[in-house]
């Protein structure tokens, strides 16, 4: 099944392209007709109503939409497409499959390489990927063909289906290998190495599976139902999970190996967010991103059943303009803020986060306060924070990420009332597993330092990827070589 | 899902629980700490490892019902299943042969002082303790605490039990009589914070133990936050010790009371659904 192991790439990819099937479809609408069409749209919760609950922004494209968008897909010779999957998606025949419609075989052959289809089809940034390698945009300067939505479909489809496909699994070769974080990084070695033939175990620190797939992301994006059900299929791929265990304390790395762990994987995230370092940083009613989300994600804080409590105002600042600031602002919106603002240092344009984040947020009554930047907080009697001094910013010369720097505008200082901030600014690699194991080899930032071709560390059976490596990128990038340090794995241990 | 193999009140509001962790049993030490999730919808609350047997594969958390999450927590009986105990977590107290360790605790902060004045007995100190309580039925530990003390000294608010005063009286008291090298003091962060600055006057390093409020527990979220020589720090990865002099607890008791009301309101709606 591994395409890596059979043949090259693009052998294996004009092999598939060459079946029957496939030629029929291309023949079957010709291609000016294809290019004719329109992109289907997502259909989406009306902002107004969306605004005020918890539920998915986006629908999912119906059976029809889905068909329809599949015949743009010109199923070209050189899918320049797969080039921008970080896991190599066989995007073509995946979207041939939805023509066809044969939706089972679509979702089959997304996770021959996706561990998790129904998550990366919501919150894979496609635009940037898939999408932007698209015929369509690269020499129509057309909108590209909505992989990510038919992506989305396809894992849908199945899992309402009822009918959900386990990926082929290699008779077991009796090796033990350790996964520790169960984010997307640790899900997708996971995933792999048990279709080896390994005996997976992924250790997690906190109490429930999924990492930042729960904690972080909110449910009107990325619902943890879905999470769940692609956790299952690995769970019935074999795959052992172990909450509540952190690699390095609850039990030490040579424990683990004495146990007979053979190697392992280390995908355990940024876990440390970023503070400014102003004053009245510390006031209650300041929270980190990480904090204010997991409260309510993971922890249910503001829900009947749930202890947690979570201080979220009429009045919340939201610092910061990426992915994880469009999440903590609009869940500020949900629960109830009558002014919910991003306070950006940049401008517009500068912005890290989606677009269709962004624009998703503006459609609900985000208010966007760019180049200007917090430089204090002021709290009330009780220490509650009241209002933030904010400077006005303008942009100069580009920096080192080739993106114009913020510059302040001396004594352009001015008040804002706000009861609730929310610190979205990055996040710094969490030192535990460094502490843990002093030979491993880090960066100047603290993150982990790997071989770029198999992820492996200093330390021979440990290998790394997603946050703690990258520090703090996307789900893809992190399943990507999560994907990468399983292949690596492999080899190291056949190779010994 | 962690078994509770014993549990005993030991006062009307504080209970002593041996959970079943035959992991954490093994690898703490003193100084670390858990968090404890009871129930589903539970909150995730750090709680200090008192002790542990590591034949029986238990750890002893000593716990006060304070609210909604403490009290839950307490209904739970032997052989009844804890959700989730994950662990141990934070730095472990830094134990040296100084000389004459002062250990000072007030309240249920004596449960983690335990472990600290063992460490520092074993490793060769003159340790003197100080136990205070409001009154003579909330003094926790002092048949433990005497075994590995050279001198206990107890204090009560109300003079039931020991000398009459306050955690303060009695580590003066011995400050005055002798040499201190080194203090450690733990309990509620307003007991915490005069003693620091009782031993700063004598210029006694001081450690405290801080018992902030936390959601996760390994830096990922940085609700215990707290400003020590002016610097923000994480209490669960860079502490929970930190020199006592440098840590300011006003921040600390304003931070720690971020959420009074609703915790009230959430402890109020239990106990009358309790009835």
């Amino acid at each position: 099944m591994n395409r890596y192991t059979q043949m090259n790439t693009t052998e294996y990819l004009k092999s598939e392209r060459s079946h029957a099937w496939r030629e029929e479809l291309r023949k079957s609408v010709r291609a000016a007709d294809r290019t004719k069409r329109e992109r289907v749209a997502m259909p989406e919760q009306l902002p107004a109503i969306r605004a005020a609950n918890h539920l998915e922004v986006n629908l999912g494209l119906g059976v029809e939409e889905a068909v329809g968008e599949a015949v743009r897909c010109l199923d070209c010779p050189d899918p320049t497409c797969i080039s921008g999957c970080p896991v190599g998606v066989n995007i073509p025949k995946f979207i041939k499959y939805i023509e066809g419609r044969n939706f089972g075989e679509a979702a089959r052959t997304l996770k021959e390489t996706n561990a998790l289809p129904a998550v990366c089809g919501r919150v894979c940034p496609q635009e940037v990927q898939c999408e932007s390698q698209c015929f369509y945009t690269l020499k129509l300067k057309k909108t590209p063909v909505a992989i990510g939505n038919l992506e989305r479909f396809a894992a849908d489809y199945e899992r309402t289906s009822g009918n959900l496909s386990i990926p082929a699994v290699a008779p077991s070769n009796g090796v033990k290998v350790a996964v520790v974080g169960s984010g997307p990084a640790g899900l997708a070695a996971a995933g792999d190495l048990a279709k080896l033939g390994y005996g997976v175990t992924v250790f997690e620190a906190l109490h429930e599976i999924g990492g930042v797939l729960k904690y972080g992301i909110p449910e009107f994006r990325l619902p943890n139902v879905i999470v769940d059900v692609e956790i299952d299929n690995l769970r019935r791929m074999g795959v052992c999970f172990e909450t509540n265990f952190i690699v390095g304390k609850t039990g030490a790395f040579d424990d683990l190996r004495a146990e007979g762990f053979k190697a392992f994987f280390i995908g355990s995230g940024a876990g440390l967010p970023n503070f400014m370092n102003i004053p009245g940083e510390n006031c209650t009613g300041v929270f980190s991103s990480n904090e204010y989300l997991t409260r309510i994600n993971l922890m249910g804080a503001g829900r009947q059943e749930y202890d947690t409590p979570v201080l979220s105002g009429k009045n919340v600042a939201v610092i910061g303009g990426g992915n994880t600031a469009m999440d903590s602002v609009r869940t500020a919106k949900r629960l109830g803020a009558h002014r919910a603002v991003i306070v950006y240092r940049r401008s517009m344009d500068e912005m890290p986060a989606r677009r269709e984040e962004i624009h998703h947020a503006q459609q609900e009554g985000v208010e966007f306060m760019c180049l200007h930047n917090p430089v204090a907080y002021l709290a009330d009697e009780k220490g509650r924070v009241k209002q933030m001094q904010l400077q006005k910013m303008e942009l100069g010369e580009p920096d080192a990420s080739g993106r114009r720097r913020p510059v302040p505008i001396e004594g352009s200082e001015f008040p804002v009332d706000v009861d609730t901030v929310v610190v979205s600014v990055g996040v710094s690699p969490n030192p535990l597993i460094s502490k843990a194991i002093p030979a491993l080899k880090v960066s100047r930032w603290g993150t982990l330092t790997v071989d770029q071709e198999t992820m492996q560390t200093s330390v021979p059976d440990i290998f790394a990827g997603g946050d703690i490596v990258r520090g703090g990128a996307t789900v893809i990038l992190a399943m990507g070589d999560g994907r990468k340090a399983a292949a690596g794995i492999h080899a190291y241990l056949q190779g010994r | 899902m962690n078994k509770i193999i014993r549990k005993e009140f030991l006062s009307e509001n504080v209970f002593r629980m041996e959970i079943e962790a035959p992991r954490i049993a093994q690898s703490r030490k003193a100084g670390h700490f858990v968090i404890v999730r009871t129930g589903e919808g539970g909150e995730r609350i750090p709680l200090t490892i008192a002790d542990a047997d590591t034949r029986a594969g238990t750890i002893t958390l000593i716990v006060q019902k304070v609210g909604c999450s403490s009290a839950k927590l307490s209904k739970l009986n032997e052989g009844d299943y804890v959700q989730d105990v994950v662990g141990p977590l934070g730095n472990a107290t830094h134990i040296e042969k100084a000389g004459t360790v002062l250990c000072a605790g007030g309240g249920v902060g004596v449960a983690p002082l335990f472990p600290i004045v063992q460490a520092f007995k074993r490793a060769g100190n003159r340790v003197v303790t100080v136990l205070a309580a409001r009154t003579a039925g909330l003094l926790l530990y002092e048949k433990e605490m005497k075994e590995f003390s050279d001198d206990l000294i107890l204090v009560t608010d109300d003079g039931s039990r020991g000398r009459k005063g306050l955690v303060t009286d009695g580590m003066e008291e011995v400050i005055l009589r002798e040499t201190v090298h080194q203090a450690v003091v733990i309990g509620p962060a307003v007991m915490m914070k005069y003693a620091a600055m009782l031993t700063r006057k004598y210029n006694i390093p001081t450690l405290a133990s801080l018992n902030t409020i936390m959601v996760d527990g390994t830096g990922m979220c940085g609700a215990c936050r707290c400003s020590v020589d002016g610097k923000t720090r994480f209490v669960c990865v860079d502490g929970p010790e930190f020199d006592a002099h440098q840590v300011d607890f006003d921040e600390m008791l304003r931070r720690m009371s971020a959420y009074r009301e609703e915790e009230e309101t959430a402890y109020r709606n239990y106990l009358i659904h309790e009835q």
